[in-house]
């Protein structure tokens, strides 16, 4: 891909950044933090690419390295997202098995 | 072996990517908010089968093993961390994304022709070091591994300027030369760069610098996709980088004040004179009887949770405290300032936890003009956010913040550990104001006590 084809997508994310994320609610800001947090892990792909054409040994390390480092950050992220997501979701009506107790007893 | 060919790679990509967009635009709202994770999740899925499948990758059974070992590390920590710690969690993911951006960017250096190429190369290696160092350094500050205040010392900003210089200066000959030393020289510079960014910044800032971070990790990750002329992490990298650029200036605006500041220490430099001085003044202390009994006969109360009550771990006595009050028909809401904890929206997460519906946790905004109808409001373990002089006194370091108009209802009590001033070392006026009693105490054990009362009336 050439580099003016690049720049353009560049811009255009920009902005549709700006605009996805310019309504959210204060209530959500750790989790969206979170899952933009999940999202940057995607270098892993970047990682990958570079592994996988490492010819010398100490480059295919650093590599290997940068992979374990973009799965936490991907894997990591979008499991907490989910862990956090997962309370908002847990309404009264739906009290956890295993939860408090005392919550169903007033 | 490559079993895709290009044109199927690049709808795959862009398939990924448009997952990304929904997964971020899901998390505007709680409704959407888990699909739109789960959804990115799918998109990330999707970017690694096909980068598996498009490219012709050697050393496959290694690279199987590295993911193995990334997933068998952060998963089980990402699944049992305590919500109270999750924003240092966060901060060592975010870190360790841009170690490898920057890992990436160094190793393809050997491949980048052109100057232009290595422009980005030098960009991803700076950035993506300073977000790995600056996030190790959050987090370090967060897990109270160091102290928590700014650690400054003279000339820092000097010593600063020089590492930013040095690393600009050597990433331009990198750019001329393409030579793997002088790349190095500048993640190390990166590093430095890093370390000395957070180093200054105190507590209460932390959270800002941490999105911050994030947002400079997106940017490495759009940058690396540069290097590598990929279109699916120039997406996802500028996506991250716009959108963590915006939720910084929104927590900013909620504290009042410009990112800028936070990171030059205008925060510092104003006067924080009185701090940690007690003031002699009397204040009316009172018992967890006396707060039942105000509580208990209330026709509205509002509790405004704060960092003190994360610490004390007591957000789930405080979720109780509120469903026996709602038992005796009595209107509760918990009204959330927008840097209550230890991240934007973290007080929401915690209380979130407790099984406390999001609809009874209200934002600022929406539950300051209610506070003249609120018979009590009950402040546990919050103190800057409620402060008065954030409006009156134009000298304290934090006037222009908006605050919890909390001086507003008929009564108001506070729970804390002993009348040390909070966080921005500033007094709290209110806390002497007639209609105001104090509680001293664990913010957990208080609000027990305090339930247990409530309970017996």
């Amino acid at each position: 891909m050439d580099g003016t084809a690049l720049l353009t997508i560049t811009v255009l994310a920009v902005f549709v950044g700006f605009e996805v994320v310019s309504k959210v609610s204060s209530t959500l800001h750790t989790p969206l933090m979170s899952g933009a947090n999940a999202i940057h892990g995607i270098i892993l792909v970047g990682a990958i690419i570079v592994a996988g054409q490492a010819a010398d040994p100490w480059v295919l390390a650093a590599a290997l390295l940068a992979v374990v480092l973009a799965t936490a950050n991907l894997v990591g992220g979008f499991v907490v997202t989910d862990r956090m997501l997962h309370m908002f979701h847990a309404r009264k009506n739906t009290a956890k098995a295993g939860g408090q107790p005392k919550a169903g007893s007033k | 072996m490559s079993l895709l060919d290009p044109v199927w790679t690049s709808l795959l990509y862009l398939a990924a990517a448009v997952c990304f967009i929904l997964a971020l635009r899901g998390l505007s709202s709680p409704r959407t908010a888990r699909r739109g994770n789960l959804v990115g999740a799918l998109g990330a899925l999707i970017a690694v089968v096909t980068v598996f499948l498009s490219a012709r990758l050697e050393n496959i059974p290694w690279i199987l093993a590295a993911i193995a070992v990334g997933s068998a590390v952060a998963a089980p920590v990402a699944r049992r961390v305590k919500m109270t710690q999750m924003p240092q969690l966060v901060a060592l993911f975010n870190g360790v994304g841009g170690g490898a951006a920057a890992l990436v960017a160094l190793l393809e250096l050997a491949h980048a022709e052109n100057p232009w190429v290595r422009v980005a190369v030098v960009f991803t290696l700076l950035v993506g070091a300073v977000s790995f160092a600056g996030s190790g350094i959050t987090f370090a500050k967060l897990q109270e591994l160091m102290t928590t205040r700014p650690v400054v010392f003279p000339g820092l900003p000097v010593v600063m300027a020089v590492v930013l210089l040095a690393g600009v200066a050597s990433g331009v000959a990198v750019v001329f030369t393409g030579s793997l030393p002088l790349a190095a020289l500048v993640l190390v510079l990166g590093l430095a760069a890093g370390v000395l960014l957070v180093l200054p910044v105190g507590g209460a800032d932390v959270p800002i610098v941490i999105s911050l971070l994030n947002a400079f990790t997106g940017l490495a990750v759009a940058a690396s996709g540069l290097v590598l002329g990929n279109v699916l992490l120039v997406v996802a990298g500028t996506l991250v980088g716009a959108s963590g650029t915006i939720l910084t200036r929104a927590m900013a605006a909620a504290m009042g004040r410009s990112v800028a500041g936070i990171l030059f220490g205008a925060f510092r430099g104003g006067s924080t004179a009185g701090s940690m001085v007690v003031s002699e003044r009397p204040v009316r202390s009172s018992s967890a009887e006396d707060v039942a009994v105000l509580l208990g006969y209330a026709q509205r109360v509002i509790i405004v949770p704060g960092y003190g009550l994360a610490v004390a771990q007591g957000q789930h006595t405080a979720a109780e405290l509120a469903q026996a009050l709602e038992a005796r028909g009595i209107e509760v809401d918990f009204a959330i300032h927008p840097v209550a904890g230890r991240m934007p929206g973290h007080m929401n997460v915690l209380l979130a936890e407790a099984n406390v519906p999001y609809e009874s946790l209200k934002e600022m905004g929406e539950i300051n003009p209610e506070f003249k109808t609120t018979d009590v409001a009950l402040v546990v373990g919050a103190n800057d956010v409620v402060n008065p002089a954030a409006k009156t006194s134009s000298g304290s370091p934090i006037y222009g913040m908006p605050i919890l108009e909390v001086a507003e209802a008929r009564q108001v009590v506070f729970l804390k550990r002993s009348m040390r001033p909070g966080f921005a070392g500033i007094e709290n006026d209110l806390l002497y104001e007639p209609q105001t009693s104090l509680l001293f105490g664990d913010a957990k054990d208080s609000l027990a006590q305090v339930l247990g009362a409530v309970k017996a009336l």
